[in-house]
């Protein structure tokens, strides 16, 4: 009725969409691409589209290339996991005071958190520096989990707040009244009532760490083997030449297993952020 | 009315009941993150702040007072950096709105296959963003990049054309793929956004006849409007801030067409050690946005009160 099209809307409604789609995956099918041609025909003048010589060759030879490979996905996987489990712990107690308790200077702290949004570790990278290295973490895989941590505190502040803010307080009053401690509530009541929105703004947070994660590796690790995926990519670019076909299959099979865990949760993702971020 | 009763009941219950004062227990809650907060963002920024008046490298600080802010008060170069960081910005947020509004739209849209399509816009999203710079990076280059490769098939270009080596063509292809990275996420949002304004006003909207642009007009906009200018303020800091992107397509060039406040604060302190310089564009990185910032909200006060209304 309402939502019915007509065909010629519907064909217009599908090109649209290709059309959106299409700038969406093109860098994908691109790297797909290059990662099948020989290296020799990169270079072939004038471009073609389409040619015989296509193999999987590169997805054998990117081990040998670059021996570390495997380490580098694990690490970029490792050190996420790592910056979303710690975000979590520092979150989760903030965002519930902020969602249900009175304090002073509630509104001024909540302030300053959000305030850290405006910043990117590129603007503190000195001091940040500096910091890191009087606490001893530079060259671990610390150096690139605290910065990550320190930036996504905000965010998961503000997603998860609202969504506790969603649960009913008559559950917690109950547990109150019949005289739990405020710990006990957290933990035994509210918590267990939140799980999909731990589960959500966990995921969020993975991803900005997932997302973000070279400029802190760069600055702040010079340790080969705790590099993350992006920057042990740019180990394809050699002294002689760059092993562009190898660099492209090792950039796709390195996102491969978080791609397919993501697109598998998306819908629940999409129903979360509705949940938690829309209505305030 | 009752809910207010109730809570004051409870209140009280509260202050009998339990241990630990309220004030004190929220506090003991938030200060794991404040503390953490402080060290590792708002300590560095206090010296950002002190590092700003120093004219300091490898060797050492010397306080200069001023110098380092009069220098780029009076540079032309900088004042073009400003410029361009602001068209960036408004350029890149602008196309991410209009296309996340019209890729919610259509994913929105009661059609055949919408779930797969709501599956494919992600990718872009939930890979590290310097992979997918490294994609365009490819997309982009002359010789193999299926850009020019089209290009030349059409006959626009007789040779391969780099889109990156000329000032103009390297600015707008930062520009899309910034739009890129961050079109998904303004997309996924607002189609939420759209999932969750109530049916009955568009069922009342249709039975009086109301066509399906002016339902869109009249009914999604308003309704998703406080999601869009949240969504704007917060992509507008990120866009702002992007390093990553112009960082691995361009490292700010050539000659200078992409450098951003962000690209320009990280060359001067890390690749040309000018601690001091680099620490004074920085801080100036911080009063642009805190003032961008404070304008929007005062707008943002006003249009909430305008949609606002009736709501809650």
């Amino acid at each position: 009725m309402m939502d019915r099209y007509t065909k010629l809307q519907m064909v217009g409604i599908y090109v649209a969409v290709a059309i959106f789609l299409t700038f969406m995956l093109l860098p994908f099918f691109e790297m797909f691409m290059a990662s099948l041609r020989p290296l020799e025909h990169l270079f072939r003048s004038p471009y073609q589209f389409w040619s015989d010589d296509f193999s999987f060759q590169a997805y054998r030879d990117m081990w040998v290339t670059v021996p570390l490979l495997g380490r580098y996905i694990l690490n970029s996987i490792f050190i996420s996991l790592s910056v979303t489990a710690m975000t979590m712990v520092f979150v989760v107690p903030a965002a519930y005071a902020y969602a249900r308790l009175e304090f002073p200077f509630k509104n001024i702290t909540l302030g300053i958190f959000l305030g850290v949004n405006m910043f990117t570790g590129a603007v503190l990278l000195i001091p940040l520096y500096r910091v890191l290295r009087s606490l001893g973490l530079l060259n671990t895989y610390w150096a690139m989990i605290v910065p990550g941590v320190a930036f996504l505190i905000p965010t998961g502040i503000w997603l998860l707040r609202s969504y506790l803010a969603k649960i009913p307080r008559e559950l917690e009053e109950a547990a109150f009244v019949d005289g739990a401690s405020r710990l006990y509530t957290l933990r035994r009541v509210v918590l267990p009532l939140a799980v999909p929105g731990l589960i959500v703004v966990s995921v969020a947070v993975f991803i900005g760490a997932y997302a973000q994660q070279f400029l802190f590796a760069i600055t702040f690790n010079q340790k080969r083997e705790l590099q993350p995926l992006p920057a042990g990519l740019f180990e394809f670019i050699g002294y002689q030449d760059v092993t562009w076909n190898q660099m492209m299959a090792a950039a796709l099979v390195g996102v491969l297993p978080v791609m397919l865990i993501f697109l598998f949760l998306q819908k629940y993702l999409v129903a979360g952020l509705t949940a938690g971020a829309v209505k305030e | 009315m009752t809910e207010t009763v109730g809570n004051a009941l409870v209140q009280e219950r509260r202050a009998k009941g339990s241990a630990i004062p309220e004030s004190l227990f929220g506090w003991l809650l938030i200060a794991p993150a404040m503390l953490f907060i402080m060290v590792i963002v708002a300590w560095p920024l206090a010296e950002t702040i002190r590092l700003s008046f120093m004219e300091a490298g490898l060797g050492g600080e010397e306080y200069v007072g001023l110098e380092n802010y009069q220098d780029l008060a009076s540079s032309r170069r900088f004042h073009q950096t400003v410029v361009r960081t602001f068209y960036w910005m408004f350029l890149s947020v602008g196309l991410k709105l209009v296309l996340g509004l019209i890729g919610a739209t259509l994913l929105n849209a009661a059609v055949p296959g919408r779930s797969l399509f709501r599956v494919l816009v992600m990718p872009p999203w939930v890979i590290p963003m310097a992979i997918g710079c490294i994609g365009w990076l490819w997309l982009y280059n002359g010789y193999f990049g299926v850009l020019s490769g089209t290009m030349q098939w059409i006959g626009l270009t007789d040779g391969p054309f780099e889109f990156l080596a000329h000032k103009r063509s390297a600015f707008y292809s930062a520009v899309v793929t910034d739009v890129w990275v961050g079109t998904p996420m303004v997309t996924l949002f607002f189609l939420a956004a759209m999932q969750g304004v109530p049916k009955d006003l568009y069922e009342a909207a249709y039975v009086d006849g109301a066509g399906r642009w002016y339902r869109f007009r009249r009914i999604t906009i308003p309704q998703i409007m406080p999601v869009i200018v949240s969504m704007a303020l917060l992509s507008a800091i990120f866009t702002f801030n992007s390093f990553e992107i112009i960082w691995i397509l361009t490292e700010g060039g050539p000659r200078g067409a992409t450098t951003t406040l962000i690209i320009d604060t990280y060359k001067k302190a890390i690749s040309n050690y000018k601690f001091g310089e680099g620490a004074a564009r920085a801080v100036i990185i911080v009063v642009l946005l805190g003032v961008f910032s404070l304008i929007y909200l005062f707008f943002l006060n006003k249009v909430n009160r305008h949609y606002g209304s009736g709501k809650k």
